[in-house]
């Protein structure tokens, strides 16, 4: 078991008066997926936005690669190799596949000039190193795509670059069934690769597909960590409705007061 | 379909290496092959059967105006006539391309028109008094220095440097008083607008107004400015030869030809060692054939249209009238550095992605506002030139230059040649394409004096409606495929 390449310990974040993350564990380890759950409201957001250095953290610190690293800027995760995939895909319809792809850090000839031949040739190693055949042409203008190729183009991004850690916000949630199971083999993949891998989902069956291990939220707090073989469907959606099952989740006393 | 690939297959360790496999062939069928000339022009059927039909509409209404006017009056077609064409539509062309840079970002400038007005009338006082601070009335001097240092200030903060040069530049050509010289005044007019621009996109971009709001506002202010600048009184600009012949002048022949030659061999030139390149990379790219086919087709258009401008197109005896018109001229030039810097640099890559999806282009670390201020200060700049050429056409700096219809033209032309006011789509050759026609109706209409100027705003009209109805049927279309 190797060590976790990113690391959040003890994370407090407070909205005013609501405390929305009460000492939050929760580790991304190379080569893995990890799902992240919760219930709406539980704090998955938060957390990814507080790793992504959009909001703040009260207390608690962030390791990367062992080393403590301070998110006070969206470009500081960037500069580590930590890439974040939203929901709503973040990819401009008017420009073709090459051009998302390198939006914000165009390759250039003397600081101004596109190289728009070098771009085009990354672009397709990178779809080709995902095995991604669904995609006809780095050139084809991403209006022109559908949900699940949006989500590859917005996931080779973060090959594009590099990337040691990616984090996934629902990546398969308005896809139909067989670009899940694309989107799925694309997520497996990058993992593969020894990337770290977060996946954020409401979906069972998706986690239980592709993820090593499963970090439960529950009003706040990690319910349990725990890897995907020891578990089943059930038991985590009582973690992530209850706080608890059996044996693990939430002391009933945490799992009170957190109401 | 993807869905037998197994979750367990291993990562490809070389992605590298399976671009000269046979994998690869069916993976990214589409660049491999090169586009040849049926390959383009399927392409291009494709392209307006799913709902992208560019420039054809306003070519295919341009081609109907023509036949309808060529009826109505057989000057229409004269020589004499087509070349007027480009003094009357200039000013029009020029703050279109402005106008498309803000489009693009799915804003508008209403007051490009009247902003270029005042720049242009500035420059009028300028070189008419010999001295801005004297010809200016009581406090408009000052406030246009302070006005200027404001928007290097501004600029400079938005991280907007190189318009932060250029007004500075503007400013110490007014400070010297060497605007008292005419070229000099006609930069510093431009320079001006950049800093009025820059104003603009400030408010629009950071203070947070919605840029309608804030151009109509200005539209409305700078016509009182202008008057202020002019003290009431309009300025003779057909006594400064290089101003009047901005519009009224042409290139000689032998000059002609060297543009000509210049700006095709340029453009074939270009296009030919890109698809080698391309091709010799292993690149999505034209074929040779398909680069020569529409080189040859633009380079036979552009000589013959040389000849004929050649050749004396008066139709008295006492001048001879010949060569591209300047103000022709102008217009490609500025087409050609407009579609350089939006399809060839980063910040035309920003824009494009800034109009397309704000939202992505700030999560991909461009800073939105700087594109923004951009925009409008490279949109009030054309505007200045656009009404330094108002002022050369209509040979005067006028109380309401630049008012009026100039900026509704300008919107309507690039609207008519296909740029889309919700952002991310456009080309600077539309703003051209819909300049012309929007120019060939009044001029149509004039050459037949029992059809009254009132017809020249109903058929505007309709021809933009028109414009716009195809470009929301075609994304309707679009949206469906």
């Amino acid at each position: 078991m190797s060590d976790p390449i990113l690391e959040v310990r003890k994370l407090n974040k407070s909205f005013g008066p609501v405390h929305v993350l009460h000492d939050v564990d929760f580790n991304v380890y190379p080569g893995e997926v990890t799902a992240l759950v919760g219930d709406n409201g539980a704090g998955k957001s938060t957390l990814v936005k507080c790793i992504a250095g959009i909001h703040g953290i009260d207390s608690g610190e962030i390791l990367f690669e062992n080393k403590p690293v301070a998110m006070t800027d969206p470009r500081v995760p960037t500069a580590l190799g930590i890439e974040f995939v939203y929901q709503d895909l973040a990819l401009a319809d008017n420009l073709d596949i090459t051009q998302n792809m390198f939006l914000g850090r165009e390759l250039t000839s003397g600081r101004i000039f596109l190289s728009d031949g070098q771009m085009e040739k990354q672009a397709r190693q990178a779809l080709e190193s995902l095995s991604v055949r669904t995609v006809s042409s780095v050139r084809q203008q991403v209006a022109s795509l559908s949900g699940g190729q949006r989500q590859t183009v917005a996931i080779a991004k973060a090959v594009l670059w590099n990337s040691k850690v990616v984090f996934l916000d629902e990546p398969t949630a308005a896809l139909g069934v067989a670009q899940t199971k694309q989107v799925l083999d694309l997520v497996r993949r990058l993992a593969d690769q020894g990337r770290g891998v977060v996946l954020i989902s409401h979906n069972m069956n998706d986690v239980m597909a592709v993820a090593d291990r499963v970090a439960a939220l529950y009003l706040g707090r990690v319910a349990a960590e725990v890897k995907t073989a020891d578990t089943n469907t059930t038991q985590i959606v009582e973690l992530i409705t209850s706080g608890r099952s059996d044996g693990l989740g939430l002391s009933a006393a945490a799992a009170n007061e957190s109401i | 379909m993807s869905s037998n690939v197994s979750v367990t297959t291993p990562a490809d360790p070389d992605p590298g290496r399976s671009g000269a496999d046979s994998g690869r062939a069916g993976q990214f069928s589409l660049d491999v092959d090169e586009r040849t000339i049926g390959g383009a022009f399927r392409g291009w059927i494709g392209k307006l059967r799913s709902g992208e039909p560019g420039a054809l509409p306003s070519v295919l209404g341009l081609v109907v105006l023509v036949i309808i006017f060529s009826q109505v009056s057989d000057r229409f077609l004269s020589k004499y006539n087509i070349g007027s064409i480009p003094t009357q539509g200039a000013y029009i062309a020029i703050i279109a391309l402005g106008i498309v840079f803000v489009l693009l970002l799915g804003e508008i400038d209403l007051s490009a028109g009247t902003a270029g007005g005042t720049c242009a009338a500035i420059a009028a006082v300028a070189v008419s008094k010999g001295s801005l601070h004297h010809g200016l009335p009581g406090a408009m001097y000052w406030s246009l220095l302070v006005g200027q240092l404001l928007a290097i200030a501004l600029a400079v903060w938005l991280k907007n440097y190189l318009p932060a040069v250029i007004v500075a530049i503007g400013f110490v050509l007014v400070v010297t008083n060497l605007t008292q010289h005419l070229f000099i005044a006609l930069i510093a007019a431009i320079c001006i607008g950049t800093a009025i621009g820059t104003l603009t996109g400030w408010l629009v971009a950071k203070v947070g107004i919605p840029s309608f709001v804030v151009t109509l506002a200005l539209f409305l202010a700078w016509q009182g400015v202008l008057q202020f600048a002019l003290s009431g009184k309009p300025i003779d600009t057909s006594n400064y030869d290089l101003w009047h012949n901005l519009t009224y002048g042409n290139l000689s022949p032998t000059a002609s030809w060297i543009f000509i030659i210049v700006v095709v061999g340029l453009y074939v030139g270009y296009t030919l060692l890109t698809s080698i390149r391309a091709k010799a990379a292993g690149l999505a790219h034209d074929a040779v054939s398909l680069v020569l086919l529409r080189g040859g087709v633009i380079a036979v258009v552009a000589v013959v249209v040389t000849i004929l401008a050649n050749t004396n197109r008066n139709t008295n005896a006492y001048r001879i009238i010949e060569g591209i018109p300047v103000p022709a001229a102008i217009a490609i030039v500025l087409m050609v550095l407009a579609t350089l810097a939006l399809t060839k640099t980063t910040w035309g890559r920003h824009l494009y992605a800034t109009g397309g999806n704000a939202e992505a282009a700030r999560r991909a670390g461009i800073d939105v506002v700087r594109m923004k201020v951009s925009a409008f200060a490279l949109c009030s700049s054309f505007g200045a030139l656009g009404g330094i050429l108002l002022a050369s056409s209509q040979s005067s700096a006028s109380l309401d230059l630049g008012g009026s219809n100039v900026l509704l033209f300008s919107v309507a032309a690039a609207v008519i040649g296909g740029t889309s006011l919700f952002g991310g789509r456009g080309k600077p050759r539309d703003a051209i394409i819909g300049a012309i026609v929007i120019t060939v109706i009044p001029n149509g209409l004039l050459l037949k004096p029992s059809l009254g100027p009132q017809w020249q705003q109903v058929i505007t009209g309709v021809v933009l409606l028109v414009a716009a109805g195809v470009d929301a049927i075609s994304r309707r279309r679009a949206a469906r495929t």
